[in-house]
């Protein structure tokens, strides 16, 4: 087993864009689970309209790329409001089923293949990052060091990934820290006592949804513009469990706990698939087959996620104080 | 008998000098029981009401119904001149009619401070899109945050300015609660059993907090059991019985009213019910308190 290859590679992930994808749609959810309460358990579905409206508005409407991330990012706000004003009148729970099966709903009209003129149906939309690419502002070559190096474009989407990353965290960390944000944790806490103290408790959910919509749906435009490609087959509710995944591992009422979760969670991922991989592969492991490998990554991460909610429920930057009442 | 807060005398649904709350036929049905029904009633102005009651009398359903944290089958009610039939409960708030719950609501994973100071109406910073430029509301945040370490003062929380209010006993959540409810200088006072669950030592300094929000010209209705206390601070006391207002009237006259004495008080009519359930009959009066 080639060790150095193996932790090049889960070191790689660290800052790689899918993880940068991934940290926003957990940013996006911490507003709406971490610091209001929302239960939302279909985050896949705000990045996917993201994906589809960045893509659609490219090919379709003939948009400039900037104007196609706006058009997604505008099509997230219609599908909050759409998804919130009948449903944020429900309990937690309640919500937590409404907003699953909005995002099926949602996955399944993509992939119908009654508009596929526009969605591309099964198959999904590529071919519109042409012009992301033109906009590279990095001449050809290879740039970095050691597990860092990478080329002109895969350098751009970083960058690029990372620095929206880096502002919608200064964002959020900005807006929870306002009195603005202090009610949405009121409301946290107890909808009614806020009620009590004067304040549209309905408003502010809508608006947290909003928010973290959003954020979530720019978080899709990365991880298409990575792939090149959007497919209804990425959205599904696995996407929003390993959002969740992201967010607990963190924290979920912080801004770094997301960030540091997402690292964390692909670095293990990598590194568990690597390793599994090449015990298999030199028959130090011979009841696994090589495509069982993928699967069983995924138990270990599951049992080390549970693990991780018995032991330390707070995530790795919650507040222990803060969780310490919790219940 | 005369007294200066009816118009004449102190009847079930009695006329008031000067009223700051009428409410007219307002029922609440929950299936087939009838829950409140009341006729008619008029809460006067910058005076301590006590709603005393049995337990299901529908005190607490009347305190929702007029805060629109629940919505009445019929009815209507006027408060300072603004009718608040199907106003939402944030906007009632809104309007200087605030509440306390009878389970404490203290925002538990909130620092005492930012309870406090959520409590305050009109902060600009709490508009989303001004939340971003802080010289908008950093003025005015700091003028809520020293009101709040007066109110904290004056009800003795100081020394837990920053913890949690989850770290704090149930008896000082109470008073967190009504400190919050104060920090939007309301004019109506609803407390919902602001003695429930607090110690001895706390309810002389509650009653007198409750005595200073008069003195300041707020007025108060509570629901309270504690016969001690309704006696004490009260200024008129109106009895509810299976929904309805049974009786009305200064303190003194309504403990001997029939009536009541058949409704509510019962064998203990003469005796201090707040004292003997504490110590005689702690088993009892733990279930009342649910």
């Amino acid at each position: 087993m080639d060790w150095l290859a193996i932790f090049n590679l889960a070191l790689g992930e660290l800052i790689s864009p899918l993880t940068a994808a991934y940290i926003l749609c957990a940013l996006g959810l911490a507003v709406h689970f971490g610091f209001t309460g929302l239960m939302n358990f279909g985050q896949a579905a705000f990045a996917a309209v993201g994906a589809y409206g960045l893509a659609i508005g490219i090919l379709t409407f003939s948009m400039p790329t900037w104007a196609a991330v706006l058009f997604g990012m505008a099509c997230a706000v219609v599908f909050a409001l759409i998804l919130g004003i009948p449903t944020l009148r429900l309990r937690a729970d309640y919500l937590a089923i409404v907003t699953i099966a909005a995002a099926e709903i949602f996955r399944y009209l993509m992939l119908t293949s009654g508009f596929s003129d526009v969605t591309g149906g099964s198959a999904g939309l590529s071919a519109f990052n042409a012009e992301f690419r033109e906009l590279n502002p990095f001449p050809d070559g290879n740039y970095g060091f050691g597990p860092f190096t990478f080329r002109e474009e895969e350098l751009w989407m970083r960058i690029v990934g990372w620095s929206a990353v880096v502002l919608a965290a200064l964002f959020v960390m900005f807006v929870m820290r306002s009195p603005w944000g202090r009610v949405l944790r009121g409301i946290r806490e107890d909808e009614d006592a806020v009620r009590s103290l004067g304040k549209n408790v309905f408003a502010y959910k809508l608006q947290a949804l909003i928010i973290g919509g959003v954020i979530a749906a720019l978080g899709g435009m990365i991880f298409v513009l990575n792939l090149s490609n959007v497919q209804p087959a990425s959205w599904g509710t696995n996407f929003t469990f390993m959002i969740w995944t992201v967010l607990l591992l963190g924290g979920a009422a912080t801004i770094l706990g997301p960030i540091v979760g997402g690292m964390l969670f692909f670095l293990l991922l990598t590194l568990t698939q690597s390793i599994i991989g090449g015990l298999v592969d030199i028959g130090v492991i011979n009841f696994l087959s090589p495509p069982q490998v993928g699967q069983v990554r995924f138990l270990i991460i599951g049992l080390a996620l549970m693990a991780l909610v018995i032991f330390r429920p707070q995530g790795i930057f919650g507040n222990k104080k803060e969780m310490q009442f919790n219940g | 008998m005369a007294n200066n807060i009816s118009v004449g005398a102190a009847a079930p649904g009695c006329k008031k000098v000067d009223p700051i709350l009428v409410a007219d036929n307002v029922t609440r049905q929950f299936g087939g029981l009838t829950a409140v029904d009341v006729a008619h009633l008029e809460i006067p102005r910058g005076q301590i009401t006590a709603l005393i009651g049995p337990n299901g009398a529908g005190k607490t359903t009347l305190f929702n119904l007029l805060t629109g944290f629940d919505k009445p089958n019929t009815g209507t009610w006027i408060y300072d001149g603004k009718n608040l039939a199907g106003v939402s409960s944030y906007k009632v708030a809104r309007l200087g009619m605030v509440r306390t719950f009878q389970l404490t609501k203290a925002l538990s994973l909130l620092t005492v401070i930012d309870n406090m100071r959520l409590g305050a109406q009109d902060q600009p910073g709490e508009n989303f899109l001004r939340s971003f430029l802080k010289p908008l509301w950093i003025k005015y945040e700091n003028q809520i945050t020293e009101k709040a370490d007066e109110l904290l003062k004056r009800f003795k929380l100081d020394a837990k300015r920053e913890d949690y209010a989850a770290a704090l006993s149930g008896g000082q959540r109470k008073l967190l609660e009504m400190a919050r409810a104060l920090m939007s200088d309301p004019k109506l006072v609803m407390l919902d059993e602001p003695m429930a669950g607090v110690n001895p030592a706390l309810t002389q300094s509650l009653l007198e907090h409750i005595k200073d929000l008069k003195k300041n010209g707020t007025t108060v209705l509570f629901v309270e059991h504690d016969m001690h206390m309704v006696r004490h601070i009260s200024d008129w006391v109106v009895v509810m019985a299976e929904g309805k207002i049974v009786a009305e009237g200064p303190p003194a006259l309504v403990m001997k009213d029939q009536a009541v004495i058949d409704a509510y008080l019962g064998a203990h009519a003469d005796t201090d019910l707040g004292t003997v359930s504490i110590k005689t009959i702690p088993a009892k009066s733990t279930k009342e308190k649910k």
